[in-house]
């Protein structure tokens, strides 16, 4: 095992975790200023790529097909919230899932009458379509590097938005106090809608920048919501640190374990089995790590703790 | 309005009735349809005691339904190719007598749900949510990259597994088996609400706080209702790769896991008969909206928001006019 293939990999894991990292932030702003629990934010991630899909095949332009998804599933975002989520703020949790696990029926169901059931492509553009030589004599594909530059600058934007602006400060105002916020005349409900699009367009996006380098199909957006849940279980519900650092955790424990565990079986193993254990072990590794988070921090690494 | 246990009651006799009709007028169809609602409904009335009775919002389920079919589906395949398992180097014979495949479904899923429960059960509210449903993503992607049980493509059974006495080829026959495991599902749960346990538990889910003060756990008592709802859903995932004789990872899916809660609260969550009201209008529409449309997950996705925004008692509440389960 090289060097380089290492280094391929944890970049590999790197581009992984910031991809989570978009959904599993717009979910824990989401959660953590709202109280609620979004099953449908695959169904954004969904629309996103399928808008970027949709937009980039008929106009050739990626870009154009980025600026559609971010407006698709802002507008799909801003939509729910207005006409469902918007009643849900003060239900119980049952509701909440309940309510948007139908939400992922109909747009699941409607995207599929629209597109139908076969996959769409979206292309790489073609000024990111090669590899770029990195130090090291590693050659890594310049839309996947392109794909982690762009999640860290979201990142980086995201902690100077909530940090740094007027509406960062009412956004950790609200999740702190809602009651207070409002009653020093913030208005409260378009704080809302507008935390919900937020959250939309980062899943929008990284359904679009996702949707390059997989097929774009219905039903695309349910397992990076899970993976996301994950994340944010293992980083703590409400803390974007927490969602960046749990997003890398899972992005590189996921990658690096489908390479290196059936590679490290075979060290005291038959090469076969070695491949079965470690693949199938690989595929829970993620699980398992959250689950030693579970045991030693229940509220996550970054989680408020309980009084 | 219509009291809570005459729908019941009608429930189950329309439940003997329609099959016995199906019988006479030689439609085997509809006796597989109504066999699966109740299978569903037996998944469904395992969960209720979780999610109803204890509150607990487990969207992790189907890691239960899941592990009752490959409970089925790995004994039976055994049986079937005449080969031994070996576990941990003892040589084990597979088997195709129900009650021993049950037994084993029963105990492997408590086991399961014991484990589950104590580490998520740390955890509350929407971790908890979150934490279940990627435990059913673990087992899904577990029996995915299982190829010695047919990974993706899952697992075929030639012949349904016999139970002494009955001859579970004939379809009423099998439907009265799963039926009454059914009802026996309910009579557990029945009888449970007005034990000491059940009151507890019920106690514990409204205020965690005062059945402290009282000297109660809540945490032991979520996991006995986590471990016992493990259990039987885990027994209705045995009937239901026994009625479609074929198991595959998608029996661990987040969908089912899912559509189990659904079951549960179009019913009527909390309630007695909730999983079977919820389970017979659920197999039901699938039936007649499917073949309406191959898209009827819309309007079921449409029914469901009705259900949570304007009638929060599920359908035994709009019939009773009563939006709370008494539990």
């Amino acid at each position: 095992m090289s060097a380089i293939l290492i280094a391929e990999q944890v970049l590999n894991g790197l581009q992984f975790g910031v991809m989570l990292f978009l959904m599993a932030a717009g979910l824990t702003l989401i959660f953590g200023v709202m109280g609620l629990i979004n099953l449908a934010h695959g169904s954004l991630y969904m629309v996103g790529a399928f808008a970027a899909a949709a937009v980039a095949g008929a106009t050739g332009s990626f870009v154009l097909g980025l600026g559609a998804a971010l407006a698709a599933a802002a507008a799909a975002g801003v939509l729910i919230e207005m006409l469902v989520i918007r009643r849900l703020y003060r239900a119980a949790h049952l509701d909440q899932v309940l309510a948007t696990f139908a939400l992922i029926l109909i747009f699941s169901e409607g995207t599929r009458w629209v597109f139908g059931s076969f996959p769409l492509y979206l292309d790489i553009p073609a000024a990111l379509s090669g590899p770029v030589s990195l130090p090291g004599g590693i050659l890594y594909p310049a839309y996947r590097l392109a794909l982690i530059a762009a999640g860290l600058a979201v990142a980086a934007g995201l902690w100077w938005l909530t940090a740094r602006t007027r509406v960062g400060i009412q956004i950790r105002a609200g999740a702190d106090d809602r009651e207070m916020i409002a009653a020093l005349g913030v208005d409260i409900r378009r704080l809302y809608t507008l935390v919900f699009a937020l959250g939309a367009a980062l899943a929008g996006l990284a359904g679009a920048l996702v949707g390059a380098i997989q097929s774009v199909q219905v039903g695309m957006g349910e397992p990076v919501l899970i993976l996301a849940f994950v994340v944010i279980v293992i980083g703590g519900i409400g803390s974007i640190k927490g969602a960046f650092i749990g997003a890398l955790l899972v992005g590189l424990t996921d990658t690096l374990g489908g390479i290196f565990l059936p590679e490290l079986f075979k060290l005291f193993m038959a090469p076969d089995t070695a491949t079965q254990a470690g693949s199938a072990l690989a595929s829970m590794a993620i699980y398992i790590l959250m689950s030693a988070v579970l045991i030693w921090r229940p509220t996550g690494l970054y989680g408020a703790r309980p009084a | 309005m219509i009291e809570e246990r005459w729908i019941g009651w009608a429930m189950l006799a329309g439940l003997v009735a329609l099959p016995l009709w199906a019988m006479a007028a030689g439609e085997p169809f509809t006796i597989t349809l109504v066999t699966r609602a109740v299978i569903l409904a037996l998944a469904a009335a395992g969960l209720n005691i979780a999610l109803g009775i204890g509150g607990l919002v487990s969207l992790g389920h189907a890691v239960f339904f899941g592990i009752g079919g490959y409970a089925m589906g790995i004994l039976a395949h055994h049986a079937q190719s005449y080969t031994a398992m070996n576990l941990i180097g003892l040589e084990v014979p597979g088997t195709k007598l129900m009650p021993v495949i049950w037994l084993v479904a029963v105990t492997v899923s408590a086991v399961v749900a014991w484990v589950i429960g104590k580490l998520t059960l740390r955890t509350s509210g929407v971790y908890f949510i979150m934490a279940t449903l990627a435990f059913g993503q673990m087992f899904y992607y577990f029996a995915i990259s299982w190829s010695a049980y047919g990974g993706e493509d899952g697992l075929p059974i030639y012949v349904r597994n016999s139970f002494p006495g009955l001859n579970t080829l004939v379809p009423i026959q099998f439907f009265a088996l799963c039926l009454a495991l059914l009802c026996a599902a309910l009579f557990i749960t029945a009888r449970l609400r007005a034990a000491p346990f059940g009151l507890a538990l019920n106690a514990a889910r409204q205020s965690p706080e005062r059945a402290r003060a009282v000297g109660l756990d809540p945490a032991r008592l979520r996991l006995a209702a986590f471990v016992l709802s493990g259990a039987i859903t885990g027994l209705a995932g045995a009937l239901f790769a026994d009625l479609n004789r074929f198991v595959s990872p998608t029996m661990f899916s987040w969908q089912l896991s899912g559509e189990l809660i659904v079951l549960v609260i179009i019913g009527g969550v909390g309630r007695l008969y909730g999983p079977v009201v919820g389970a017979c209008l659920f197999v039901a529409l699938e039936h007649w909206l499917g073949g309406l449309t191959d898209y009827w997950h819309v309007a079921l996705g449409a029914i469901l928001l009705g259900i949570v925004l304007f009638a929060r008692g599920g359908l035994i509440g709009l019939l009773t006019g009563k939006e709370g389960a008494h539990v």
